[in-house]
């Protein structure tokens, strides 16, 4: 089986869509994160302790939906390790039914290229229907030779 | 809340040691696939010592620091108004399971913005030799009362 292959720098142009990808939650994704990553607030698993707060349902948190919307822009960039740097704004909750759960759509775009540094800044839109659910969501994926890696 | 924070030093948080495991059940909580983060043997073939963290892992270090801030008695956060309004994380590379990880606290800005408050919380990460791995940085937003 041939090894994956890290894109090549030079091949990249602003604008080019990279990866797509749409995730269904339910609310055992929200319980597997919570245990995972140690945030165990209620507002992720009990519609009761949500309701009281003033929230429309339990919601995914935050920080799950930023680790899973940079893993199409991971398996892209094949190694996670060239992620050097990433960063969200959380502009709306994702709200996740018992039953039907939430799909978030991801899609990552190439929004600036360092030459230099053989760094492509890559966008990403993140989106639950209509509404968007990350703001100015940006992954820096270093794509210079690194010698063996 | 306390504008004081900025500045203030914290005690480096102390060290965390990175599973394997861990590293495996936080890939598959964020949905990851790849098999670095995932099968030690592709891991190592592609140069790394064990599996490779997910980008956003470094927030199970950092929760120890924000745990911290909220701690402080004179820095009037109530926890259950804390709304998270973004973060990053910067790294020098990636958290491998082995690692053995200290982070520290810094309060870069507090800021008000009418009812609401909001605070900007740095946290270094570094290894065992001191070399600097990833810092993270969380804006929280502390509603103010209705």
């Amino acid at each position: 089986m041939a090894a994956l292959q890290t894109p090549e720098f030079a091949s990249l142009a602003v604008g080019d869509v990279v990866a797509e990808q749409s995730f269904a939650l339910t609310r055992d994704t929200l319980v597997r994160y919570a245990g995972a990553s140690g945030d165990f607030n209620p507002i992720h698993y009990r519609d009761d302790v949500a309701k009281s707060v003033g929230l429309p349902g339990v919601l995914a948190h935050g920080m799950l939906t930023m680790g899973f919307a940079v893993q199409p822009v991971v398996d892209w960039a094949v190694d996670p390790g060239r992620v050097v740097d990433y960063q969200v704004r959380f502009t709306r909750p994702v709200v996740v039914d018992p039953e039907l759960g939430a799909v978030v759509q991801v899609v990552a775009k190439v929004g600036q290229l360092d030459a230099e540094t053989a760094v492509a800044r890559i966008d990403l839109t993140v989106k639950v229907g209509e509404e968007t659910v990350l703001g100015k969501a940006q992954v820096r994926v270093e794509l210079g030779d690194r010698g063996g890696r | 809340m306390n504008p004081e924070l900025v500045g203030r030093e914290f005690p480096p948080t102390a060290p965390y040691l990175v599973g394997r495991e861990k590293v495996r059940e936080f890939a598959r909580a964020v949905l990851a696939s790849t098999p670095i983060s995932l099968d030690p043997e592709a891991a190592q073939a592609a140069g790394y010592a064990d599996v490779v963290a997910p980008p956003t892992f470094a927030v199970v270090i950092q929760e120890q620091t924000l745990a911290q801030l909220l701690a402080e008695p004179d820095a009037g956060i109530d926890f259950s108004r804390v709304v998270h309004g973004s973060q990053q994380f910067t790294q020098s590379r990636p958290i491998v399971a082995g690692d053995l990880l200290t982070a520290t606290l810094a309060v870069t800005s507090v800021k008000s913005l009418g009812a609401h408050a909001m605070v900007t919380a740095e946290s270094t990460i570094t290894d065992a030799d001191g070399a600097h791995v990833v810092t993270a940085i969380s804006t929280l937003v502390v509603r103010g009362e209705d």
